[in-house]
């Protein structure tokens, strides 16, 4: 019999890792895939903040599979995820995260993935427990239906408290040999680390994805809001997890870095928003999204003025550019802590 | 044999990495491919990722806030 190949689902925490190394020990070739939705934390803001460069940075899902010995395929589904995100059949969690339909959606992918590549099934880290929306006893059913992989889709972690899949069936990898883990504890998920070795891995369970964040799906609301539409692009997305944002007037808001490393990033921005910055004192880049009138640049101004070094001064000269025709100074005395309004800060 | 430059500058982690995923897959083996970046993240991440798929990294060369990596495809 020839070896049997799976692809598995890497996020880069332990369970996936746990989940895989199960199904090598078993003698099948494992190759990893990742999905880049745009919305993932991994390697994004360390990379932008200057604070944040001196620490060690690595994708946990290449390191992963580095220490399995395998292949790993990252497939940018930026634009096939929108879908996901603005339109989930079964909802959203706590934010704007649609945990549910986000599952369904990588399990497909990695069956065409798995067809196009002619292999021959589909392992997740899912746990039955472990996650109060897309791993409970009532939705791992839904993933493997919903995704196409059906019975194709095998659970190492949990896959003795569910229905044997066709994998066990047909006898490519032995059940007794897989686990039983349920439930929130990350205790049997340690004890397995321990018994494969693994001393070094990313914190496990939650805080992968930017929409389970109540800050950032509060900044994601009010960009819909704003634009009278929900939709994104890619930028959007990014600039949402950069900065101070504030929005004075319904039909503008402002992006204010906060330190060095996130001026830098805005400067990459600067040819397609109206930008503001001091130019008698030291401060910060200002992008301004949306439309703005003579007596907004003004309010603006002001308020980045706030957030320089002068913003005790009487008045700060301020670099207007508006991309389209030449920067000019304007000079303001910057905004009073009590005039930048509470609900204008996202 | 020519070498094919990538522009990944700009763009962040994992964004390098597939861009180069994706422009090694168009290549032969042998073939040098130059990438330039500008995510610090990519120092380690590229080679991370030509390691496991049996590719070499050259070199990695800072230039200001540049990264430029050269990598020769592998045979696999």
């Amino acid at each position: 019999m020839s070896q049997r190949k799976a692809v598995a689902l890497v996020s880069g925490g332990l369970d996936s890792m746990l989940a895989a190394r199960v199904i090598q020990e078993q003698g099948v070739h494992v190759e990893g895939i990742n999905f880049f939705t745009g919305f993932c934390v991994e390697g994004h803001t360390h990379a932008i903040r200057k604070k944040d460069r001196a620490k060690p940075k690595r994708n946990n899902a290449l390191w992963v599979a580095e220490q399995l010995g395998m292949k790993l395929h990252i497939i940018d589904v930026i634009e096939e995820y929108k879908s996901v995100v603005l339109n989930p059949k079964h909802g959203y969690g706590a934010n704007l995260n649609p945990c549910l339909d986000c599952k369904v959606f990588m399990v497909s992918k990695a069956v065409e993935w798995a067809q196009a590549n002619d292999f021959d099934f589909i392992i997740t880290g899912e746990v039955i427990g472990q996650r109060p929306m897309s791993q409970r006893k009532q939705t791992l059913p839904i993933v493997a239906q919903e995704s196409g992989a059906e019975d194709l889709l095998l659970r190492p972690l949990c896959a003795r408290n569910l229905p044997e899949t066709r994998p066990e069936r047909e006898g490519w990898v032995d059940r007794e040999r897989l686990h039983d883990f349920s439930g929130r504890s990350r205790k049997p998920q340690f004890a397995l680390a321990k018994r494969f070795g693994f001393t070094d891995y990313a914190q496990p369970a939650g805080g992968c994805c930017f929409l389970t964040d109540a800050q950032y799906a509060v900044k994601l609301s009010d960009l819909w809001q704003a634009r009278g539409s929900r939709q994104y692009e890619i930028d959007d997305i990014m600039l949402l997890k950069v900065g101070r944002h504030i929005r004075p007037r319904p039909h503008f808001k402002l992006i204010i870095g906060r330190e060095e490393g996130e001026n830098q990033f805005l400067e990459g921005y600067r040819k397609q928003f109206i930008h503001l910055r001091a130019l008698s004192h030291k401060g910060p880049l200002a992008l301004l999204d949306g439309v703005a009138n003579d007596e907004d640049l003004a309010l603006a101004a002001r308020i980045v003025a706030r957030y320089s070094q002068g913003r005790d001064a009487p008045s700060v000269t301020m670099e207007i550019n508006r991309v389209a025709t030449p920067p000019y100074a304007l000079e303001v005395p910057p905004c009073r802590s009590e005039e930048i309004e509470q609900g204008w800060v996202l | 044999m020519s070498e094919t430059e990538l522009d990944a500058r700009n763009l962040l982690c994992p964004l390098p990495v597939i861009r180069t995923q994706d422009r090694v897959a168009q290549l032969a083996a042998g073939e040098v491919l130059s990438v330039h970046c500008t995510d610090p993240g990519a120092r380690v991440d590229i080679p991370t990722w030509c390691r496991i798929n049996g590719h070499e990294v050259l070199g990695i060369e800072q230039q200001g806030r540049e990264l430029i990596i050269r990598i020769q495809v592998g045979t696999d």
